[in-house]
Formats: C-alpha cells, sequence, structure tokens
C-alpha cells in the first residue's frame, strides 16, 4: 500500500508540491477544477480503504458524500454562512453515523451481496433527496457556503482569493487524510485489515472478529467521504442528489482502478487523471459518458494494475519478493 | 380505501412483481452460474422498452416487439457473452463491476443518439385496450392480464427447462460445482451462452411488455436494475425460485406503498431488505451458509 522506495516518496512529495503550486500560475477556472479533482481524490482515497486495503467493493459511498455535502445545506441559514469549525464537524459525523448504521447492515453480507445491499442502500439515500422536499427535490438546491471563521473573527478574503483558499484547504485536508491513511495501515488495525482482504477465514482463525474490524473501516471510510463531501458543498455552494447516485459511486471505484489497486497514491493520481480526461472530453465533444465508458473498458481490459503500474522503471517498482502484501497472498493460494 | 381500488392495486402489484421477477430471474441465473454480477442488466430492459417503442412507432404494433425482443435478446446476449463477458468470469469483482458499469455509460449513450432523450409513452395495443369486468363495478384492464399471462407462462417455461430439462440439469450442476461440470465432459462455455442468452431475453421482453405500462426515458433501466437487486437480495442469491417469491413481494409492497403512502413509497422496499438482512442475511429463499 505505501511506497516503500525513497524514490517513490520523493516523486510523491514532488507531486504534492506541484499541486501547491499550481494557483500561482493557473487561470481561475483551473483552480476550480483543480479544487474539484483534489475532492474526487478525497473520495477515491476514502473508498480505497475499503476497496484496496479491506477487500471490500462498496457501490454506495457517494452515499456518504452526498449525505455530508447535504448536512452542510441543512444546518446552513438562508444568505447566512456557518463557520467551517462548525459544518465540517457536523457533515463528518453524519456521514459517519450514516456510515455505521449502513455498514452494520450490509457487512453481515460478502461478496457480490455486499455490492448489491451497499448499492440498495446508497440508492436509498439518494431518493431521501430526491424524492422529498428536505433538499431542494431534484433540481437541489444553492447554500451559502462555510466560512472560514473562529467565533466572530473572519479570514478577510476577497472574491478571487476565496477559492483559492478553499484549493488550499482541499489540499491540506487531501495530504492529512494521506498521511493519517498511511499512520492507519502501519497499525496494527491496519495490518488486520490487510490480513481480512487476503484470506479473512484465516484471520477468524488467529481470533480477530472480522466484522468489527471491517465495520471500524467503513465508517471511517464514510467520515472520510464525509470531509470530501463537506468540501464539494463549500467548493460549489450548491448541493443535487446527483452526488448520492450510484454513477458518482461507480466513478469513484473507476479512480481507483485507474490508479491502482494496491497503492494509497494510485487513488489520487487516478481521480486527478480521470477529472482532466473529463475535461478533455468536454472540449472534444459533447457526449461525455460516451468517453467515459469507452475508457472504462480501455482501463479494465487494457490497464488492470492501473496507472501506477506502467511508465516506472523496473527499479522503481516494487518487486513481488519484497512485497509483504504480495507474498502473503501466494501463501493464501497455496495453504488454502 | 375502497375494495374494487384495493383489489386492482393488487393486481397491478402482482403485475409488477412478475414483471420484476423476468429481471431478477436472469440475474440472478447468470450470477449463479457464472458468478458474474450484471450491472448491464437493467440496460438490457431499457433496450428491450425501447425496440417496443420504435417498432411500435414504425410499424404501430407492439405485438412484432415481443419476437424482435426475443430474437434480439438472444443475438445480443450471445455476443456479449462470447466477445466481452466470457473473458471476466475469473476477474476481479470491481473489474466486472466496472465493465458493466461501462456498458451502462455505452447503452445509454447509443440510446441517446437513436431516439434521443425524451420521454415517450407507448401506446397500448388497440386490440387490448379496454377493460375486462372482472365483478360488477369492477373491470381492469386487458393489457395488464395479458401481460400478467405472458408472464407466468415465460415464468413456467423456465421452471420447466431449469427443473425438467437436460439442460437445466446442467445449468444446476453448473451453480453447484462448475469443475465437476467439466469433469464430466461437458462444454461449460456453451452453458454459459446459452444461460447468458436466456438472461438477456428474458430481461428485452420484459422492457418490452412494461414499455406501454411504464413509458420510455433516459436511465429508466437503473431504478429496474436496483429494485432487481433488492429482488435478488430478498430471494437469496441465485434461488430462481426466491426471485419468484420475493419478486411479488416487493412488487407488491412497491405498488401499494405508492398507492397508499407514496411519501414513504420509495423507502419501504429498502426498509424491507434490511429487515430481512437482520433476520437472515443470506436473503428469505437462499440456503443458510
Amino acid at each position: 500500500m505505501l511506497p516503500r522506495s525513497t524514490a517513490g516518496r520523493v516523486l510523491l512529495g514532488a507531486g504534492a508540491l506541484l499541486l501547491g503550486a499550481m494557483p500561482v500560475f493557473a487561470q481561475p477556472y483551473y483552480v476550480e477544477l483543480g479544487t474539484y479533482a483534489l475532492i474526487s481524490a478525497m473520495l477515491a482515497l476514502s473508498l480505497q480503504l475499503l476497496v484496496g486495503c479491506t477487500g471490500l467493493v462498496s457501490l454506495g459511498h457517494a452515499a456518504f458524500y452526498g449525505l455530508a455535502a447535504y448536512t452542510v445545506y441543512l444546518i446552513t441559514p438562508a444568505n447566512n454562512g456557518v463557520s467551517i469549525l462548525i459544518t465540517l464537524p457536523a457533515a463528518v459525523a453524519a456521514a459517519g453515523l450514516a456510515a455505521l448504521i449502513v455498514g452494520a447492515l450490509s457487512l453481515r453480507t460478502r461478496g457480490f451481496f455486499f455490492l448489491m445491499v451497499t448499492l440498495a442502500f446508497g440508492q436509498m439515500v439518494f431518493f431521501i433527496f430526491h424524492d422529498t422536499k428536505l433538499g431542494g427535490g431534484t433540481d437541489g438546491a444553492f447554500l451559502s457556503r462555510p466560512l472560514l471563521s473562529i467565533l466572530d473573527w473572519e479570514l478577510p478574503l476577497t472574491r478571487r482569493q476565496r477559492p483559492i483558499a478553499t484549493y488550499y484547504l482541499s489540499l491540506g485536508l487531501l495530504i492529512a487524510m494521506y498521511l493519517s491513511l498511511v499512520l492507519i495501515l502501519r497499525s496494527l488495525f491496519g495490518r488486520v485489515l490487510e490480513g481480512i482482504r487476503v484470506n479473512e477465514h484465516r484471520m477468524q482463525a488467529l481470533g480477530f472478529n472480522t466484522y468489527r474490524y471491517k465495520l471500524a473501516a467503513f465508517v471511517i471510510a464514510g467520515l472520510l467521504a464525509g470531509v470530501a463531501g463537506h468540501m464539494w458543498a463549500m467548493h460549489r455552494g450548491f448541493v443535487n442528489p446527483e452526488l448520492i447516485g450510484w454513477h458518482r459511486s461507480a466513478e469513484a471505484l473507476l479512480m481507483i482502478l485507474m490508479g491502482g489497486l494496491t497503492t494509497l497514491h494510485g487513488p489520487i493520481i487516478g481521480a486527478l487523471a480521470f477529472t482532466g480526461l473529463g475535461e478533455f472530453a468536454q472540449l472534444i465533444t459533447e457526449r461525455k459518458l460516451l468517453v467515459e465508458g469507452l475508457v472504462i473498458l480501455f482501463v479494465v481490459l487494457a490497464l488492470p494494475k492501473g496507472l501506477s503500474g506502467i511508465g516506472m522503471p523496473r527499479w522503481m517498482r516494487r518487486s513481488p519478493t519484497t512485497d509483504g502484501s504480495a507474498r502473503a497472498a501466494a501463501e493464501a493460494r497455496t495453504h488454502g | 380505501m375502497d375494495f374494487p381500488g384495493l383489489l386492482a392495486q393488487l393486481l397491478n402489484g402482482f403485475q409488477h412483481g412478475l414483471l420484476l421477477f423476468l429481471i431478477a430471474s436472469g440475474l440472478t441465473l447468470i450470477f449463479g452460474v457464472m458468478g458474474i454480477i450484471n450491472l448491464a442488466h437493467g440496460s438490457l430492459f431499457m433496450i428491450g422498452a425501447y425496440v417496443a417503442f420504435l417498432v411500435t412507432r414504425q410499424w404501430g404494433s407492439l405485438w412484432l416487439a415481443l419476437p424482435m425482443a426475443m430474437i434480439g435478446g438472444i443475438l445480443l446476449g450471445s455476443v456479449l457473452e462470447r466477445g466481452l463477458f466470457r473473458y471476466f468470469y475469473a476477474r476481479d469483482h470491481l473489474d466486472q463491476v466496472l465493465l458493466t458499469f461501462a456498458l451502462i455509460l455505452l447503452f445509454e449513450e447509443g440510446r441517446s443518439l437513436l431516439v434521443g432523450n425524451e420521454f415517450y409513452s407507448v401506446p397500448i395495443p388497440p386490440l387490448l385496450d379496454f377493460s375486462v369486468p372482472v365483478t360488477s363495478g369492477f373491470s381492469y384492464s386487458a393489457y395488464r392480464f395479458t401481460v400478467i399471462g405472458i408472464c407466468l407462462a415465460l415464468a413456467a417455461l423456465l421452471f420447466y427447462w431449469i427443473e425438467r430439462t437436460k439442460t437445466g440439469a446442467v445449468i444446476r450442476a453448473a451453480a453447484e460445482k462448475p469443475e465437476m461440470v467439466d469433469v464430466l465432459g461437458i462444454d461449460a462455455r456453451r452453458v454459459h451462452m446459452t444461460v447468458f442468452a436466456v438472461g438477456t431475453t428474458l430481461a428485452l421482453i420484459a422492457g418490452a411488455l412494461a414499455a406501454p405500462l411504464y413509458s420510455v426515458y433516459p436511465n429508466m433501466g437503473d431504478g429496474f436494475l436496483i429494485i432487481s437487486f433488492v429482488v435478488v437480495v430478498i430471494g437469496g442469491l441465485g434461488s430462481v425460485s426466491g426471485a419468484l417469491w420475493s419478486a411479488l413481494i416487493i412488487g407488491l409492497v412497491d405498488t401499494l406503498g405508492k398507492a397508499y403512502a407514496p411519501k414513504v413509497a420509495g423507502l419501504a422496499v429498502y426498509v424491507l431488505m434490511a429487515a430481512v438482512l437482520i433476520w437472515r442475511p443470506s436473503g428469505l429463499f437462499g440456503q443458510r451458509t
């Protein structure tokens, strides 16, 4: 999951610096696009904890993302922004609570059952906002963006600076999320999750209550998706049911697959590539979904290891003999 | 809540459930035998509905659409299985999900290119556009009766095929122990192609039958796909008879909910699913594991 080589770490650091320098030379439009890419990266990264680390393919992850964005809308009075110190915890808590309920039920099932159940619960959340007037119904609703303020003091920002501040806040949160996931994966908890992915029965035989570990991972992933959803609300100042819909969940899975299943930076690369590709597709054609479909087909058929699996010189790739998880997987196959 | 109204809603629910069964049985068969989940199954339903719409617009007859949906389903199912799905049986869940998601996008874009993004209604065939008096003071749409009849006939055929024919025995064996089928010298690839073609055909026929009742519109497959998932989850994955019972339950709950409690109807089926998951995680009719 984590880059082992020094070269890999240097590359990641350079990528982060490049993202940090982007608003200095980029036009406002691209700063906004960059913010959206960073938010997508947060969503994909949060899902990676389930898909890549624990081996749980969820197709309802956008529910927590959208629910967090709607929470910001619901607690913000009309024409009056609320401090981010209130909106962010509230949005994240709502997403985490929903993840606890959905996870507790859907983790009673496995494999494809799990996939269908998460999809169905995700659509349930979708219909709550789509069919009722709770959050503006089908059309969605505008909201006053959360303020960067503490008590009565507000960060003085001009209209032009605000998107840049949102960009840096998203970047900071993404980096914080990445680093906390690194810590989580290095801990015993992370090792257990990896063990569950490779061979759940063996983990049970070792005495781990795998249900609880999976539920904890599901809730953490939901909380992190909530951070992404909150930043969406702050970025766009608009919520609609599409945020929750399962197309968004599938897109997050695609970002993971594009970037690479076996790394933690893969989903980030995948999200940036996916957003860039979507932008490019919009330039050349009106049929964005057609391009998206063909890209997915290409990735699934030709790039099963994702972007982070290609283009790297051999000395930078992890060799299978030193890679613990690959060895464990091979062992599990031979010993069943 | 008057009695004739309730009776009509019960019949509507029965008919809705039977249509759901046609979709869900294909889904559950394909999963049971090949171990693949086809998200594009809803799109196949959508294609059936648009075939009905186009044929009716062109030649003014829904009856022509049914055989066309059948032939189209067999062809499309065989081509998809042979050209694409076959290579994904051994792949990761994630790859299968994204492959079939990509198919949804491509089918929807194809639909948008060919027919456009408008909402179209499909007329009920004039021959059946009347009401059958059931009791004094209550009559029911002849077309819906016909749909119920066709669905019941197809369900009976499907059960006969699976339970009583040799192909069916092979299919049940392949779902149970695929290695054994290989060892016995049966060509599993042909079984796979057949099952996929049958599932596709059932979805297309369901779409064609549903077109006059539900109209045709973009992304119509999504809603039916997800409800079919709920049917499969409640019925127990891989169980065709479980799919029948749970499709009827879901059809009734959904229809009665929409009629008598429209505000919470969208949620009713999901609450039901949650309850089943708490009570029996492997489905009401699935084998306990």
